[in-house]
């Protein structure tokens, strides 16, 4: 089983990114079930969605306290909130920032992490920060656990229309091509 | 969060109010009244897009409150209709007038409960007490597991509902938040092996409002004289009659769903693990999915414990619940609500009067858990196991009452 936390702010669509990442995931053939944590759903509050895959069917609808990724779809909601907390070893952070990787706050369990300015794509596309498909786009291309085709077709079956269709196809497009991926090398304890 | 995977299969992504509003649909229902309220709105907002996209050609009433919802649902169902509404929390609250009317009435209304934590302190989470708080007002009681099982017993609540010798209204319950909210795989059954599942439409013959036949409804009963007490109380018995009977139709009417569609629910209470099982928790709702994860986990470190989930909880099936646990040294119930007058959770009390009524003396705990949307974990179930596994091997006393979350 995989789990995955997505941290965003209110307004965003972290919650509806957990919803199409579910989508495409089960489009692939695998079963999961996406949450959003449950608290005070206002715009710029930070917010947590939780989605779980696997192989077999998952029977457990609670939220995840030990996440193997970070999806983080806000580029300060780290200054709020620990996003690494619970977070396994080895585990992977895929985060929106325009900062380089050596300037970023790095828990010490992070092995691997996505880098991508979701935040400046999303204001070209809808001239607005909302970063919530730019990301999946970027986890897709970090993780590679699942394939921008399929997160392309659950967007198409979402409730997007038109306009507003076309330009989170290319956010989807957009951030996925915008990813950089970093392994980090840590000294093994002494 | 919405998505039909087409044209591949008839396979929904979503979570268990647009699965609920799935199965009004598929149900072919003509009226539905509606107030939203959290965490039900986004149930009655599918059913308003699917009546203006033709999925459902019902009748949308977008009533001022929750109290003309169920008036204007009797009305309906009086004169013919299948109905539906859902509520939570203070919208129950706001309906209890006319609910308390619709099962004497015998209206076949079918009406989901997205559960919500009763005030106060404020909160607009999940939890059982409103389900709870209405579980002696003579409607039928059906809580769910999986958004899946929530769209296929809305359907089954039809003719559950519309049986000749039942005649009651049902509420489906699905937990607020953990159900109404998580996005997960639902398969829709075909809409002709629903069609056919159902039969011809024949909703509440007995009491139709019809020109050409006219009937009081509702008269004045009661009281000491004339025919005042016995009308009364044939009602009431009947009533109770039709409640009994639901027990043997709930299970006849998931049997008929199995062959028309092909899943399996089980009807009354579902035995997980119980073979040789040494002690064992009863669960209810959502909360059922971590506990069978922590009951095969402590199966594979040898632990003799199963699981017995309720899932009809009025009529309450206390010989199945009863022959479920048969043989087991200890029980552990876990409720979502509790029972205020008794200082444990309403399901374990239940539980506790079948053992009596079966002259069985099983050392049983309460749990409580998962009240104002507080999650309840694998881990959480870990320790239930443990301390009912205590009270098994006569290290710990029974009957205590213990909080699940108190520490989170």
């Amino acid at each position: 089983m995989y789990e995955l936390r997505i941290h965003g702010r209110g307004g965003q669509g972290a919650v509806l990114a957990a919803g199409i990442l579910a989508t495409a995931l089960i489009e692939e053939g695998r079963f999961a079930v996406a949450i959003p944590q449950f608290g005070f759903e206002r715009r710029g509050a930070p917010v947590a969605a939780y989605l779980r895959f696997d192989e077999r069917e998952i029977r457990q609808l609670t939220n995840i306290y030990h996440p193997d990724c970070v999806l983080c779809i806000d580029p300060t909601v780290a200054r709020a909130v620990n996003i690494f907390d619970g977070m396994k070893d080895a585990g992977m952070l895929v985060q929106t920032s325009a900062k380089a990787l050596g300037e970023l706050n790095v828990a010490p369990q992070v092995a691997t992490v996505g880098l991508c300015d979701a935040v400046s794509l999303a204001l070209q596309i809808f001239k607005r920060p909302i970063t919530n498909t730019v990301m999946l786009g970027a986890f897709s291309r970090a993780t590679g656990l699942v394939s921008l085709d399929a997160l392309k077709r659950a967007i198409q079956d979402s409730n997007f229309r038109d306009a507003g269709l076309a330009q989170n196809m290319e956010a989807l497009e957009r951030g996925h091509a915008g990813t950089t991926v970093h392994h980090i090398e840590r000294k093994a304890a002494a | 969060m919405s998505a039909v995977l087409k044209p591949r299969s008839r396979v929904v992504v979503c979570d268990a109010n647009e699965a609920a509003a799935w199965g009004v649909a598929l149900s072919r229902v003509d009226m539905v009244a509606v107030y939203p309220i959290t965490p039900q709105s986004s149930l009655v907002e599918f059913l308003a897009k699917f009546i203006v996209d033709g999925t459902l050609s019902a009748e949308l009433v977008d009533v001022e409150g929750e109290h003309s919802v169920m008036s204007v649902l009797q009305g309906a169902a009086l004169a013919g209709a299948r109905t539906y509404t859902a509520t939570s929390g203070p919208g129950l609250a706001f309906m209890f007038e006319p609910y308390l009317r619709a099962p004497g009435l015998r209206l076949p209304l079918v009406m989901s409960i997205v559960t919500r934590d009763t005030l106060t302190p404020q909160c607009v989470w999940g939890g059982h007490q409103d389900a709870m708080s209405v579980r002696e007002v003579g409607w039928i009681q059906i809580y769910c597991e999986s958004a899946q099982e929530v769209l296929d017993t809305v359907i089954m609540a039809y003719r559950i509902a519309e049986h000749p010798e039942v005649m009651l209204p049902v509420n489906v319950c699905h937990d607020g938040n953990y159900l109404s909210f998580a996005v997960s795989r639902v398969e829709l059954p075909a809409q002709d092996a629903v069609d056919a599942f159902l039969g011809d439409k024949d909703v509440n013959w007995h009491a139709a409002l019809d020109p050409d036949r006219p009937m009081a409804v509702d008269p004045l009963t009661g009281g000491s004289g004339g025919a005042g007490p016995r009308t009364f109380t044939r009602y009431r018995q009947g009533h109770c009659n039709g409640m009994q009977r639901a027990l043997e139709v709930i299970s006849e009417v998931h049997e008929d769903w199995e062959k028309h569609v092909g899943r399996r629910f089980a009807p009354l209470v579902e035995a997980y693990r119980m073979d040789g099982a040494e002690h064992a928790l009863v669960t209810i709702g959502s909360m059922t999915g971590a506990a069978k994860d922590a009951i095969d986990e402590a199966r594979a470190r040898g632990e003799k414990v199963g699981l017995v989930k309720v899932k009809t909880y009025r009529p309450f099936p206390g010989a199945t619940v009863i022959g479920a646990l048969d043989g087991v040294k200890a029980i552990g119930v876990v409720d979502r609500s509790v029972s205020f007058g008794w200082n444990c959770g309403p399901v374990y009390q239940d539980v506790m009067t079948s053992l009596a009524l079966a002259r069985s003396a099983v050392p049983a705990l309460s749990f409580i858990g998962g009240l104002a949307g507080a999650d309840l974990t694998i881990g959480h179930f870990h320790r239930a196991i443990g301390e009912v596994a205590a009270v098994a091997r006569g290290k710990a006393e029974p009957g205590r009452t213990l909080w699940l979350n108190e520490a989170d």
